[in-house]
């Protein structure tokens, strides 16, 4: 469950204007972005961070395909071999009948299966926890977490953040994955943090 | 912005080469389909008889059908211009030109139009209106009819050729103040804040009043009466959507051929995929509402086993017995018009794919073709109905028609409505 300590840089933007392109400055120079945390949606950002289009798409629509043979085979099951019903004189097997559940089941399987991809793929679930880079993601810095390896000189890629235009630079070592638990027992008060 | 757009010889050559081919088997319909001799009796035609000469019926079928469908398509175009007007939508001003072009052949088919139910009622051709018989409403005559009698007040000649001139003329002159009002925006120059309000102010006033005459004539009345009332008997609550749904996925498809042939010749350009994309869900989304018209209105007939509804159905397809002489295309329009859009339209790179945007298109309207005329054959034709030259001719006619007139109009003004004030917004649009 745990992804592992590891290093990060973690530099801290107040503008989209010097965001946009500072991540496309770090990707140039050949950084690799760990994550970039908003405290809003901001459009495009994910083209400018090059991540690959979401299969969640894919997977709603084999969810959805499942729902529909769920409720055919279902439904053509009970009805035509358990338990034939005379109704209203129709046929046993009644597609016309079956096709509002058959899509509803469709819907529900994929709706259902989507939200649980979702989840699943932001690592979200009740009593889960994530590490958090800095309180202010949620309120007004857009903040860009780069991760470290043997080679990176730490105080090289804070230096060019600053002057890609970052208002906060600090280095951090975080689990990457998530876990179930408590928050690190260093963690500050937000009112405690520098700049409140 | 952009030098004026000049049509290529090639779309001249193939406007002119379609109204040719239309207009032959026109005159072929004129001279061997005999549409000016009486009709054949009601029963006769659809009796044993296989000499019955159904060839005027086929005659004005086959331009009932056409007359129908080509006119309610482009007046689609208008409408999808007044209900995103009303919404404020900003997207498609980068190709509102295209629809405004589309809905200008309305005044032409329109008359066309009229001029077809003028004949059908002029000439009583009972065969294709049953209701046009008088005998059926007199009391005396053993033909009375205590259903159609019921009807009278709505199903008579008086009020279906009145209604049908001021529907037709109500798209005509709000469809024609609309574009007016987007082509003096051309003129008058950019405009400021308070100017722009006024004129978004004006331009949406009158969007929604076509809107209001657009739902009770197309979403309502109009194929109430010029398609329903061939099966005078029967009727459906679902029948007007069904129509328009029909009608404006094919406008849909018709706006994006246009779309995608200008930006072939390097036209349009702020047209990007994203504007694609959205013309694309139009395609797709439609097509599934339309299905779930058509399976609302088959499933409730079909559930509820009433004789006097299920004739509908049973002339399409037939009864588990005897299988209709319809069968064959009734399921076909149901493969053109929703298995094949649902899963091929699906995938976001699909509607964003120009080429595969274009064969869908093109499928898709003739998929509705296709739906149109099983929805006027079989109560007029019955098992003598044919799809050959001249169903196929007819068509062409229509269309060179609309290539024309929409030719004519993108001709003659800017492709780009570059005054209007949500053009920025279509400019920078993106899904």
């Amino acid at each position: 469950m745990a992804g592992g300590i590891k290093k990060f840089v973690v530099a801290c933007f107040d503008d989209e204007k010097t965001l946009f392109p500072a991540v496309k400055n770090v990707r140039k120079q050949g950084y690799k972005i760990h994550d970039v945390y908003t405290p809003f949606p901001v459009h495009g950002l994910d083209h400018a961070m090059g991540i690959r289009e979401t299969s969640l798409h894919t997977a709603g629509f084999i969810y959805a395909i499942t729902g529909t043979t769920t409720a055919l085979t279902f439904i053509s099951w009970v009805l035509t071999k358990d338990w034939p019903l005379n109704i209203g004189g129709k046929p046993h097997f009644a597609l016309p009948a079956w096709i509002p559940i058959t899509f509803e089941l469709t819907v529900l399987f994929s709706a259902v299966g989507m939200v649980l991809t979702f989840c699943y793929l932001c690592n979200l679930a009740p009593f889960v926890k994530k590490h958090h880079f800095h309180p202010r993601a949620t309120d007004d810095l857009f903040v860009m977490a780069i991760e470290c390896t043997d080679k990176t000189n730490d105080a090289e890629v804070e230096g060019f953040l600053k002057s890609a235009g970052a208002v906060e630079t600090k280095i951090e070592s975080a689990e990457t994955g998530w876990w179930i638990g408590r928050y690190d027992r260093e963690q500050k008060l937000y009112k405690e943090e520098k700049g409140y | 912005m952009n030098h004026q757009f000049e049509l290529p010889g090639s779309y001249k050559k193939w406007t002119y080469g379609l109204i040719i081919a239309g207009a032959v088997a026109l005159l072929y319909g004129l001279i061997f389909l005999h549409p000016f001799s009486a009709p054949a009796h009601h029963s006769a035609a659809a009796g044993h008889d296989g000499h019955a000469d159904v060839g005027g019926t086929r005659f004005w079928a086959v331009l009932l059908q056409n007359s129908v469908f080509w006119l309610l398509v482009v007046n689609a175009s208008m409408f999808f211009l007044c209900v995103t007007t009303m919404a404020m939508g900003g997207w498609q001003i980068a190709l509102r030109r295209v629809p405004e072009a589309i809905s200008s052949v309305v005044p032409i088919l329109g008359i066309i139009n009229f001029a077809v139910l003028v004949a059908l009622v002029a000439l009583h051709r009972t065969d294709i209106y049953h209701w046009l018989d008088t005998d059926l409403y007199e009391k005396s005559s053993p033909l009375f009819d205590k259903i159609l009698d019921g009807k009278k007040g709505f199903l008579n000649p008086t009020f279906f050729l009145v209604w049908s001139a001021l529907s037709i003329l109500g798209w005509w002159l709000l469809g024609k103040k609309m574009r007016s009002i987007s082509l003096k925006s051309d003129q008058d120059g950019p405009m400021d804040y308070e100017s722009g309000k006024k004129w978004i102010w004006k331009n949406t006033v009158w969007a929604s009043l076509y809107c209001v005459v657009f739902t009770l004539t197309v979403a309502s009345t109009i194929p109430w009466l010029w398609l329903m009332s061939i099966d005078a008997h029967w009727y459906s609550t679902m029948y007007s959507w069904y129509t328009f749904a029909s009608t404006f996925v094919s406008g849909m498809s018709l706006i994006a051929i246009f779309v995608v042939y200008l930006k072939n010749k390097g036209q349009l350009e702020y047209v990007t995929e994203e504007h694609l994309h959205d013309v694309g869900k139009f395609m797709f989304a439609f097509s599934v509402f339309w299905t779930y018209l058509w399976f609302s209105q088959y499933m409730l007939i079909w559930y509820s086993n009433q004789p006097e509804e299920t004739k509908y159905f049973v002339e399409r397809i037939g009864t588990a017995e005897k299988a209709g002489p319809y069968k064959g295309i009734f399921f076909l329009n149901l493969i053109l018009n929703f298995i094949c859009p649902l899963l091929i339209l699906m995938k976001r790179g699909a509607k964003r794919n120009w080429t595969l945007l274009t064969v869908m298109a093109v499928l898709i309207i003739f998929g509705h073709w296709v739906d149109l005329y099983q929805m006027v054959m079989p109560g007029t034709l019955h098992e003598n109905a044919q799809m050959s030259f001249f169903e196929f001719g007819v068509p062409c006619l229509f269309i060179g028609i609309i290539m024309w007139g929409a030719g004519k109009y993108l001709s003659s003004h800017s492709l780009t409505a570059k005054n209007h004030p949500f053009l920025k917004e279509s400019m920078i649009h993106h899904t």
